[in-house]
């Protein structure tokens, strides 16, 4: 591992400054459970690291009126141990929930996850599902990216070496709404998904027709992908097996996976369309609550 | 030394399950493993390692490395003594020493990805990683070859240019065949062709590895006097000796290996890969230096157990007997010669009486870090293929499984796959276990929607070894007695070894202390592997206590003024033969020593030829997600012949923890390699071994047929209980799904490429 | 290295309840700290990516992977180790429970199991099997396969 040395800024601004003074060689530290094994790989060769936990705005969640918002540094259980969020937002939950151990979900947080980039990414699906919204502080002021467009391909991202990911906001779901979200691993937890899947609904008043519907994937291309003309099949459609399958079959269309050692290219599009299913009926069951 | 005892069931210590005397320090954090070694004015050592699988290496460039502040010495393979080509016996396994030293080192070529080419030591492990990262190596990379089918391909990339193969007697040169060998016995062609059923099946498995918590790591001292002290986690402090000073070309008595707590091993302690290279560190540096792996490398360049091609053959009457049966058995050995097909061969009929059988086996070299042994070295592999091709055979021949194991069950006087004869065997007593068992008579259950469950049985066997220990005893002025023992404890062993004496002293197990002695404290002691452990260094114990009655006897002699021949002991109390009213405590003894000739000691010493065959049956229920082709674990039992259980606790952990390795083995493990030989799943995280969360509790079920080789009936028994799971789990998933896997691992993408 | 920052980081932190100040590199891990600078070995090293668990500590009632956590990171943090679970009263149930249930066998990933069912147990005393199971996954162990961990685990529930 380069030796690197940490700064621990207590605002945005100056945790800008130094990223922008560093380029490539300083990145933010959240939870650190990806930039520390990255650096200590040399994958990442660092002279700097920003600790950004003492910026009160990166350390923020609330859930209003308008939505949720996450801090950039929050951590994955202050999440999901959050009964607002289980509530209204549990498509969120099921993604928070699995990331890594419980030793890991102390630290890492859905910030770090989508900075990261990993196609695999658990905590990216289902804030594509939920239509959430990335907010960058840089050199140059602060704009907003949709989730879907954050991540650019493995481990790289829209923001450039003076931006800073501040937080994620995600609207506030719509009545007769659900969500979730799930991966395929060989084992039962600490595993890098084969493929997943995070589906959000909305349905009709009676529950039993679909409004509309965003299906979002993971380790079945370069980035987490929304499969939007998957979702968008669902629109106007009743809720039953045909409709539902054939979302399936168009999410499963929509994956471009790769062969590699946790899977093959038929193996992951065809859990696409098992998970696909699976995750488009729990969330109509949370829909109707 | 062959002595018969007779079963006793009359135990006062043994049996029971006092609390393991290095817990405390273990559960503290106090206790001392090998990475946590400190000295004054240690240093870090790293290597540096071949990012190729097969190269020359052109030229190696330091001086970047050496011009960094904070580095003390920079080695390569010129640094290493030359070291003849000559075959040594580990215990488990073999060394040459030659290809022992360029595997710590490559000299001029690199035979897998991550063959240490340089080392550093610098002031810590920071500067010395990134010392490392200096060192300049540029390499002419040659074609790599990573199984056994292309490893015997006439145009093969060859590995060694010096290897001599032996192909059943016949010297065979530019190969990568190490070693053929057969065993043959009856008319196995005549028994096949006139069989009423056979079947004949190929079965292929990956690499895979121990996976110990701990990395291997190693600390040395190259002092002034020349003498080479070392502290590491090793199986055998002994053995270690034996490779350090093999590859540094200097005498035993000049090298002293201090055994600190292990992590784990598995057998994969028992090679040495830091220690050589930290002493010769030590010595540029002249400074002690200490070396921790890191995972990568662990997976990568130590111990993994071999892959496989097997191809079996069954024959059986119409009447549900076997009559006949052959394998054929590839190996890979890794870099280096040793693939455990010896070990195979003794295993793979084992569970059965088949009269006409043929083996043939091959060890084959392959671009990959040289195997080592790994829990029952070879017997998992042939039992995946031998047990799961005995199911189909009942199967098509529409035959009990269980019954037709029974049926055709070894016992006294069969003769295993390699010739020799069983003695008093418990194969039989654990299938009656097994069928009587509550795992075996209480139903599957329903699987929910989406999903299939199935249960699958299977056999497994390890011969277990002898061999040489030592034990020391001294007697405490307060009545304890002091015990130092020469295995290093893996896994709660020092206990039993202290029970051993407890039993014979009539004390009890915490009033003797028990301490894993290094190389200048205790005599000759084989490797913590094989199975021998309690068997061996426990009868050590024994007859040292044994001893020290004697030593005992002659000081109440002196107190009462009689011959030490009429002095009786038993259940910790000395008596006169004449007057039996005349008693003394072993306590009360204890403390009268000073005035009754002084220190009473004594030493135990064995070498011992085996620790008793050992048998198991597992029962597996799998429960399989047919969309995603998930199998889960839901219930598992593990019966085995344990022979006596010294502390059954310990027992049952071995059988528990074996079963785990072999689930894991069955459904995920892998070595996943790349065309250009590199493995991709080298980290915990990828190479997926099973967490808390993968598995049922693991029932056990303990046979107790005494071995009449060991004064309280000992058997080997951590090896055995690896060998079942495999083929369990796939008799299982073929109960669950219809269809049958012949591959390991036996993961969801096979599973579902099998429903299709 | 830049010049705009010190080599080392100042930090005040509590271990095991005794206050230390210490000039920790920046790079430095959490888990180095403890055995290198601190001297707390215990705490142990498996994997350096967090997926096995052996480093498990404590930080401000939060278990951590150490070798994930940067040793400047725990200024003015509470940690807590396998080496300040016993009191002067006596071993935590949880290390009583593990030696009568032989729930280790190597004893190496005990530390972090011990520190990571410790950090289960203060918040749910009594919790199932399968909750066990599920916050155990992130710990690695070879030998046991498990069983008598989760049933001394179960011991020392209340």
């Amino acid at each position: 591992m380069h030796p690197f040395a940490y700064v621990a800024p207590n605002t945005v601004a100056e945790a800008v400054a130094v990223l922008a003074e560093h380029g490539d060689r300083a990145r933010p530290l959240a939870g650190g459970t990806d930039l520390l094994v990255k650096a200590r790989a040399n994958v990442w060769e660092l002279d700097a690291v920003v600790d950004v936990k003492n910026i009160p705005e990166l350390m923020s969640l609330s859930v209003n009126g308008d939505g949720l918002s996450i801090g950039a540094g929050v951590p994955c259980y202050q999440v999901y141990e959050n009964e607002e969020i289980q509530a209204q937002y549990p498509g969120i939950v099921d993604g928070a929930s699995i990331i890594g151990g419980i030793q890991v979900q102390s630290r890492a947080g859905l910030g770090g996850n989508l900075c990261n980039a990993a196609p695999s990414a658990d905590g990216i699906p289902s804030l594509i599902a939920y239509g959430a919204v990335a907010k960058i502080s840089g050199s140059n002021g602060n704009r907003e990216v949709a989730i879907e467009d954050f991540a650019t391909g493995p481990s790289r991202t829209v923001l450039d070496n003076d931006e800073l990911l501040t937080s994620i906001e995600v609207p506030k779901p719509a009545a007769n709404s659900g969500a979730a979200y799930t991966r395929f691993i060989p084992r039962n937890e600490m595993d890098i998904a084969v493929a997943a899947v995070g589906a959000f609904v909305q349905l009709d008043s009676s529950g039993q027709n679909f409004e509309s519907a965003r299906i979002a994937l993971a380790s079945v291309g370069p980035t987490p992908i929304l499969a939007k003309a998957a979702g968008d099949s669902l629109a106007g459609k009743p809720v039953n097996d045909e409709s539902i399958d054939a979302a399936a079959a168009l999410a499963k269309d929509a994956a471009t996976p790769i062969t590699d050692m946790r899977g093959t290219v038929d193996q992951r599009k065809h859990l696409v369309e098992v998970l696909t299913g699976r995750m488009l009926r729990q969330a109509v069951e949370r829909a109707r609550g | 030394m062959v002595a018969t005892f007779e079963p006793k069931t009359d135990y006062r210590v043994v049996g029971t399950r006092p609390i393991r005397h290095d817990g405390y320090d273990k559960v503290t954090g106090r206790a001392i493993y090998g990475g946590d070694m400190k000295l004054p004015g240690l240093i870090w050592g790293v290597m540096v390692r071949s990012p190729h699988a097969h190269a020359n290496i052109k030229s190696i460039d330091t001086s970047a490395a050496e011009a960094m502040d904070g580095v003390f010495a920079v080695i390569t393979g010129a640094d290493m003594p030359k070291a003849p080509s000559k075959l040594v016996d580990l215990g488990e396994g073999n060394i040459n020493f030659k290809w022992a030293s360029n595997k710590l080192m490559a000299a001029e070529k690199v035979l897998y990805r991550g063959h240490p080419v340089a080392a550093v030591a610098a002031v810590d492990r920071y500067v010395a990683e990134e010392a490392a990262r200096k060192v300049v190596v540029e390499y002419e990379v040659l074609p790599s070859v990573t199984n056994v089918v292309d490893a015997l391909k006439p145009d093969a990339p060859i590995l060694l240019d010096d290897l001599v193969g032996d192909d059943l007697g016949e010297d065979v040169t530019n190969t990568n065949m190490a070693a053929h060998v057969r065993h043959e016995f009856g008319d196995v062609e005549g028994a096949m062709s006139s069989a009423a059923h056979t079947i004949e099946r190929e079965y292929n498995m990956q690499m895979v590895h121990q996976g110990y918590i701990e990395p291997h790591n190693a600390t040395a001292h190259w002092d002034e006097e020349d003498r080479i002290k070392v502290w590491t986690s090793t199986q055998g402090a002994f053995p270690a000796r034996t490779q350090i000073a093999g590859i540094l070309q200097v005498d035993v008595s000049r090298v002293k290996v201090t055994p600190l707590e292990i992590g784990g091993g598995f057998g994969g302690k028992i090679p040495v890969y830091f220690e050589p290279i930290a002493a010769l560190l030590s010595k540029k540096s002249q400074r002690p230096v200490k070396m921790v792996m890191e995972r990568t490398a662990v997976f990568e360049t130590t111990g993994p157990t071999p892959g496989a091609r097997m191809i079996i053959k069954l024959g059986a009457d119409a009447n549900g007997k076997l009559t006949a049966a052959t394998a054929d058995i590839w190996f890979e050995a890794g870099a280096n010669p040793g693939a455990f097909i010896g070990p195979a061969a003794m295993c793979v009929y084992a569970p059965y009486e088949i009269q006409n059988t043929r083996i043939d086996g091959w060890d084959v070299l392959v671009n990959k870090p040289k195997v080592a042994p790994y829990r029952a070295p070879g017997s998992p592999q042939v039992a995946f293929a031998m047990e799961s091709a005995v199911d189909e055979l009942c199967e098509q021949a529409g035959w009990d499984s269980m019954q037709f194991r029974i049926d055709n069950a070894s016992k006294e006087g069969t003769r295993r796959g390699d010739g020799v004869l069983f003695s008093k065997i418990g194969m039989q007593e654990v299938l009656d276990a097994a069928k009587a068992s509550d795992h075996w008579n209480s139903p599957l259950g329903d699987a929910p929607e989406g999903k299939v469950r199935g249960r699958g049985i299977a056999n497994g066997y390890w011969f277990n070894i002898g061999l040489k220990s030592s034990a020391n005893l001294a007697v405490n002025a307060d009545g304890t007695v002091q015990l130092t023992e020469g295995s290093t404890d893996i896994g709660g062993s020092r206990t039993s070894m202290a029970m051993h004496v407890a039993e014979v002293l009539g004390l009890d197990a915490h009033d003797v202390r028990p301490v894993v002695g290094d190389t200048e404290s205790v005599g000759f002691t084989d490797v913590t592997g094989g199975s021998r452990t309690t068997y061996a260094t426990g009868y050590a114990c024994w007859q040292a206590a044994n001893n020290l009655v004697d030593v005992l006897k002659e000081r109440v002699a002196i107190l009462w003024d009689i011959k030490p021949e009429d002095v009786d002991f038993n259940d910790g109390l000395f008596s006169s033969k004449a007057e039996s009213a005349k008693t003394i405590g072993f306590k009360e003894l204890a403390g009268k020593l000073d005035d009754l000739g002084g220190p009473a000691n004594s030493t135990g010493a064995v070498d011992l030829e085996s620790a008793g065959d050992g048998f198991g049956m597992h029962i597996a229920d799998v429960e399989i997600d047919l969309g995603t082709g998930k199998t889960d674990v839901i219930r598992y039992t593990a019966i085995q012949d344990v022979g006596t259980a010294i502390h059954p606790s310990y027992v049952e952990g071995q059988l528990q923890g074996g079963s785990v390795q072999g689930i894991g083995w069955a459904l995920n493990e892998e070595y996943f390699m790349q065309d250009d030989g590199r493995m991709a799943n080298s980290s915990f995280l990828d190479y997926r071994m099973p967490t808390s969360l993968d598995l049922p509790q693991i029932d056990t079920v303990l046979v107790e047929v005494p071995n009449p080789l060991h004064p309280y009936g000992v058997r080997g028994v951590g090896e055995t209980p690896i060998c079942p799971p495999i083929p369990a789990i796939a008799n299982a998933i073929k109960d669950a799904t219809g269809k049958r896997l012949y591959n390991t691992p036996m993961n969801p993408g096979s599973i579902v490429e099998s429903l299709k | 290295m830049t010049t705009n920052f010190p080599s080392k980081v100042h930090i005040t932190t509590t271990i095991n309840g005794q206050q230390h100040e210490l000039l920790v590199p920046g790079y430095m891990s959490l888990l180095d700290t403890l055995r290198e600078l601190i001297g707390l070995t215990g705490t142990k090293e498996g994997c350096l990516d967090g997926n096995c668990g052996a480093c498990t500590v404590n930080v401000d009632g939060r278990i951590v992977d150490s070798c994930l956590v940067l040793g400047a990171e725990v200024d003015g943090k509470e940690v807590k180790t396998v080496e300040g679970m016993a009191t002067p009263e006596g071993l935590h149930p949880l290390q009583q429970a593990f030696l009568e249930e032989a729930a280790l066998q190597c004893g190496i990933c005990t530390p972090g199991f011990l520190v990571a069912a410790k950090g289960l147990l203060d918040n749910e005393p009594s919790p199932s099997e399968g909750r066990i199971r599920h916050w155990l996954a992130g710990n690695l162990c070879r030998c046991t396969g498990y069983d008598k961990i989760v049933r001394a685990v179960q011991k020392a529930s209340s």
